[in-house]
């Protein structure tokens, strides 16, 4: 029907246009509301554009908006984050490979029911596990410390990683491994050498999802840490509810963008990836 | 020869604990820090823990001072209202804009760059913007307003009635695109000839998605149901940027119950019972949705 009659793809058309601009537009008010001024924006109507495009928002959210006590912008939240993301995907994404390896690779009696234990780490919610871990943290002084947001972040993001690594090592032949068994080869040069090279797709779309999970956690970073060590998306929060004097429309989204940044990023030039991660994690083996 | 071949046994007995040896630290840490970490908020909850953790057993005091707090049940009905309609209208849009994208569209990367972008973004992210955009002074009542219509009122933000309603708006927002990108990787992967042989019959398009295609969706059904209630029932970060809970208590969820019990008010026993809650809850969700996604998995 809609191939043949012109209205009808016409309406297609409309329909999924009209919901393009139904999801670019809170990106728009957020771009354009950032570079209002104050007088502008209270003035003014929501979907205009700026009378003055002013940058001011900018430096101030990033520099000098109040986060709470503080008001040194989003910059220390913003490093913060990075040191907590960036080590926390790294070793999260290393051991999740080694164990997706063990658990398709190299079965043994027992390893199926392993995995399974594993994988209910992804689906209980994480409210259950935070006062033991705040208690833990206390106990190694690691409390409010972006190492004990790593510590964190490694503990209950290997479930996932392990089973994007499983799901994938699962679909290359058993008979790669074999031979390569009968030629001498031991676990670790199997590993290193015949799976390791064919695993440059499985570390991005496995990378890109830890970054984009870490990055945006908000429960973790707002029980496990505080004041100066918490990562960027807490600070927002902060800087969005903390009623203190006027309030500056424009800086908080200045400030919210900033925080969305990484990720957008990311996802504009990886998207193929982040895709194949979402629908990976989400339709499970 | 000799060396060699003890060598050789050597990496044999290295290759059958090496396995093992490089799964367990994960393992170690899967029980403590989730089956442990389980069984420890499950014992702080029958205790009399206030501000700090107590271990005496104290029966199920705090599942009745949970159960008798009117907060709590307000949170539990927020979750079932905003639970209920994030998915169904995710459901909605999502499977829309699959059906229409699949139509061979011409800019289809275009579009469907666009419509998954706010997955990449912080629920954080999604709620301040939101929160702006809802704002009642400034925001899009305010656009209505200046179009000429002066009577138009869109106050659900600050409306302990309609608050909780913002939630689903935003987080529809946020997740319904993952949905269409799910059921559109579920509709590219049916068999082409199926549809072929159906139009062969003279079946029309509409026929054929309502009689074949989305039905043989079933197994990315479930699964999409298991990922929204997920998100659902997890829900925090968007509820604390957008409402913080408010007006008053009105949009509270339970995950925002816990965490201001258990790490603002000092009343650990009770954020410990409502945790506990969480999981049942979860469990008595996923559980049979997994079933039926396995058995609905084998049929097709």
């Amino acid at each position: 029907m809609f191939k043949n009659l012109t209205v009808g793809r016409a309406l297609v058309y409309a329909a999924l246009l009209l919901m393009a601009i139904y999801y670019l537009l809170p990106l728009y008010v957020m771009l354009t509301t950032s570079f209002k001024s104050l007088d502008d924006i209270r003035e003014g109507n929501m979907l205009a554009l700026p009378q003055l495009w002013q940058g001011g928002a900018w430096s101030k959210a990033w520099a000098e908006a109040c986060t709470g006590v503080e008001c040194n912008g989003m910059q220390g939240f913003f490093w913060n984050s990075i040191k907590m993301t960036l080590p926390a995907v790294a070793i999260s994404t290393l051991l999740g490979a080694v164990n997706g390896y063990v658990v398709s690779m190299w079965r043994f009696k027992g390893s199926d029911a392993l995995f399974t234990m594993l994988l209910v780490g992804c689906f209980i919610p994480f409210q259950v596990v935070l006062l033991p871990m705040a208690q833990l943290l206390g106990y190694l002084g690691l409390a409010n410390t972006t190492a004990g947001l790593v510590l964190v972040h490694v503990v209950y993001g290997t479930a996932f990683t392990t089973l994007f690594f499983r799901n994938f090592y699962i679909t290359v032949p058993d008979e790669l491994v074999k031979a390569a068994r009968i030629d001498g080869a031991g676990f670790w040069t199997i590993f290193f050498r015949i799976l390791l090279p064919i695993s440059g797709p499985i570390f991005v779309v496995c990378i890109i999802w830890q970054f984009t999970q870490i990055w945006n956690d908000f429960l973790f970073g707002v029980v496990f840490a505080a004041g100066e060590s918490q990562p960027i998306t807490v600070a927002l929060n902060n800087l969005v509810n903390t009623s203190t004097g006027v309030k500056e429309y424009n800086v908080d989204m200045a400030a919210a963008i900033i925080a969305a940044l990484p990720t957008l990023f990311v996802y504009m030039v990886a998207g193929r990836y982040f895709v194949r991660g979402l629908t990976a994690g989400a339709v499970k083996g | 020869m000799s060396g060699s071949s003890s060598r050789g046994r050597l990496s044999a007995l290295a290759d059958r604990w090496l396995p093992k040896l490089v799964l367990s630290p994960t393992l170690a840490a899967s029980l403590i820090f989730v089956y442990g970490f389980i069984a420890w908020t499950g014992w702080l909850s029958f205790t009399e823990s206030r501000l700090m953790p107590r271990y005496e057993w104290a029966g199920v005091v705090q599942y009745q001072a949970l159960f008798e707090n009117e907060r709590w049940w307000t949170a539990a009905a927020n979750l079932g209202l905003f639970g209920g309609l994030f998915i169904l209208f995710c459901l909605l849009v999502g499977l829309l804009m699959a059906v229409l994208l699949d139509q061979k569209i011409r800019a289809e990367g275009a579009l469907r760059t666009v419509y998954l972008y706010p997955m990449a973004l912080s629920f954080v992210v999604t709620g301040t913007a939101w929160k702006w955009m809802l704002n009642p002074d400034m925001g899009l009542q305010k656009v209505v307003v200046d179009l000429g219509f002066t009577d138009f009122t869109f106050d659900w933000l600050v409306n302990p009635d309609m608050s909780i309603y913002t939630v689903v708006i935003a987080g529809v927002w946020q997740s319904s695109g993952f949905v269409m990108a799910l059921f559109l990787a579920g509709l590219r992967g049916i068999d082409d000839s199926i549809i072929k042989a159906a139009q062969v019959d003279g079946a029309s398009l509409p026929t054929i998605y309502r009689r074949i295609l989305i039905p043989s969706l079933r197994p990315v059904f479930f699964s999409v149901l298991l990922i929204l209630s997920h998100i659902a029932i997890k829900s925090f970060d968007l509820v604390m940027a957008l409402t913080g809970g408010g007006p008053g208590n009105s949009s509270d969820v339970p995950a925002i119950f816990m965490y201001q019990f258990a790490f603002t008010r000092g009343q650990l026993g009770v954020g410990a019972a409502s945790a506990m809650m969480m999981l049942f809850t979860i469990v008595a969700v996923l559980v049979p949705l997994m079933y039926m996604e396995t058995r609905s998995a084998k049929r097709v």
